[in-house]
């Protein structure tokens, strides 16, 4: 534990060294304002809700968090720091659950940069604060899991360009999985069970309830085993990629 | 003595390409060994094996008596190594990125620090520990990874090329740095320029096509050229034929041959039977003939002729 967050540390003084957190933050509010504001017509609604705040979370982690986790473990290669850490006393285990923590906390700290617009919310009307609360707990799971595909995508190949658009487009297909687009591609060719596996995956049906303030168990349990099995991916990834 | 670092049979495959084909080696506590060979020959895939980075095909490395294979994180923490290169975090300040390096090697706060400080005026980094390490010159940047290497002073260092890119004075520093450490640890260095490992080391390997090819002190490696020991005399041209027959029956004397040097006189180069030592015999003939020459001098052959003649063939880029 001691140290993933030395690493996790490291990890992060990378990201505020650099322009790129700033940047990267900045955006995300601008965007999830933008958002809210005018496509989620927040004022035309009429609601002291941030339903529509959080409903487009999921499209936007889409094309953020790869971005975010597309340098994770690409960097470390091509610039062969990876020989540095893995030579240092701590598994590859310690190394993947440092890195992914950092760059959790990152997102965490980009979705509380969003709090303006539950102040916002507050002020104009009176929201449940518990609904908001969960959603916002949601949100960070789900920007875990789409991190987690990222960073094992970035483990596969030393071209931050090619991890970002692998990391989406597989995490494009995890959001949109439930919906007949997707499925109907696999409908075509796999088994019955197949298709129920993947349409259960998705995403998006995930998060939909998590935005009107419902976290069942089995969805934090769905995030979390997404994370699990990603990253478990990610280390096998490193260890049988690091030296190419 | 003390072996710290034992490998038997290592091997590793890329593939059908064999990087590295079955070495056996032994390094004691004291030692500084030079590990030479063409580029691609597998110097730096075994050391990585050793640190733990690359996973062996077949065989074991063990550091003080932990195998990398079943143990890694006990071997890595035993070990200062500086990979190829020495890559490092180059958007940290020296301080901060050795302050990472400690904080893993477990050490921290005051310890740390004060650890930090000593290994920085050590290795000469005073200057620059407040700068991010990629506007730092090549040569700091080595420093700075031989810095983390020995931050936690481990028992054996492994160093890969470490004075490569280095300017004379660097060079010197490194190597004076090493020298200071070596009674304590056991050291490799792999390196190409073979004047250092007769300046540091005092064993040293070379390694052709992943295999051992040579193991000894730079004095045994030298012993296997022919021209190692020869004499050297430089005489006018006309005594240079009377001189070479005389010198031909000197004891212990093979040949003699007449080389015409640039500057018109002639070089007798007396080649010794068996190695054996001829400078005083070589004088003997030349003062009782009263023969006058210009030079004189024994040729110890060096390491490059070594290498050349043990990797030619090898690798074509030696």
């Amino acid at each position: 534990m001691r140290n993933l967050w030395i690493i996790a540390k490291r990890e992060l003084y990378g990201y505020f060294t650099t322009p790129m957190a700033f940047v990267f933050i900045a955006i995300f509010v601008a965007m999830t304002g933008a958002f809210t504001f005018y496509i989620g017509r927040f004022f035309d609604r009429g609601q002291a809700s941030l339903e529509t705040f959080f409903s487009f979370h999921p499209w936007l982690y889409l094309l953020l968090v790869p971005a975010v986790a597309m340098r994770l473990w690409s960097e470390e290669r091509k610039s062969g720091t990876i020989e540095q850490l893995l030579t240092l006393p701590i598994t590859t285990t310690d190394a993947v659950l440092g890195k992914f923590m950092a760059a959790w906390l990152f997102c965490g700290i980009a979705l509380l940069s969003t709090f303006p617009i539950w102040v916002t919310v507050s002020y104009l009307g009176d929201p449940d604060h518990g609904v908001i609360g969960l959603s916002y707990i949601g949100s960070f799971l789900m920007a875990g899991a789409f991190l987690s595909i990222g960073a094992c995508m970035s483990a596969l190949t030393r071209n931050q360009i090619i991890a970002f658009i692998a990391a989406a487009a597989v995490c494009f297909v995890f959001t949109m999985s439930g919906l007949d687009l997707v499925l109907n591609f696999f409908r075509a060719w796999a088994p019955l069970f197949l298709v129920d596996v993947i349409a259960a995956s998705s995403f998006l049906v995930r998060f939909e309830s998590v935005t009107r303030g419902v976290i069942e168990f089995r969805d934090v349990v769905f995030f979390l085993s997404m994370m699990a099995f990603w990253l478990f991916a990610t280390t096998v990834a490193v260890d049988a990629k690091k030296a190419a | 003595m003390e072996t710290m670092v034992e490998l038997d049979g290592l091997s590793k495959h890329f593939g059908p390409f064999v990087a590295v084909d079955g070495i056996n080696l032994k390094v004691s506590k004291g030692e500084v060994l030079g590990f030479l060979g063409p580029n691609g020959a597998g110097k730096s895939t075994t050391m990585r094996m050793v640190a733990g980075f690359l996973t062996p095909t077949a065989g074991t490395a063990k550091v003080c008596g932990h195998d990398v294979a079943s143990d890694p994180v006990q071997v890595k923490s035993l070990l200062g190594y500086m990979a190829e290169g020495s890559p490092s975090y180059e958007d940290m300040t020296v301080r901060a990125f050795l302050t990472f390096i400690a904080e893993v090697r477990g050490l921290s706060g005051q310890a740390a620090q004060a650890r930090i400080e000593e290994v920085v005026t050590k290795i000469k980094l005073e200057d620059v520990i407040d700068r991010p390490i990629d506007v730092l010159s090549k040569g700091y940047k080595r420093r700075v990874g031989l810095a983390q290497a020995i931050l936690h002073d481990p028992p054996v260092l492994i160093l890969d090329e470490p004075t490569d890119g280095l300017d004379p004075n660097q060079k010197h520093h490194v190597r004076t740095l090493i020298e200071d450490m070596a009674a304590e640890k056991a050291i490799i260095v792999s390196t190409h320029i073979l004047e250092e490992v007769e300046a540091v080391c005092t064993r040293a390997v070379i390694i052709g096509n992943g295999k051992l090819l040579a193991d000894g002190t730079s004095e045994e490696l030298l012993r296997n050229l022919p021209e190692h020991n020869a004499v050297h005399v430089v005489v006018a041209p006309e005594v240079a034929s009377d001189a070479a027959t005389k010198l031909q029956g000197a004891t212990n004397v093979s040949d003699a041959t007449q080389v015409t040097r640039d500057d018109g006189t002639t070089e007798i180069q007396c080649a010794p039977t068996n190695g054996a030592d001829i400078l005083v015999a070589v004088g003997a003939v030349l003062r009782d003939n009263s023969i006058p020459y210009s030079q004189l001098y024994k040729n110890r052959g060096d390491l490059d002729a070594v290498f050349r003649q043990i990797t030619a063939g090898g690798s074509t880029d030696a």
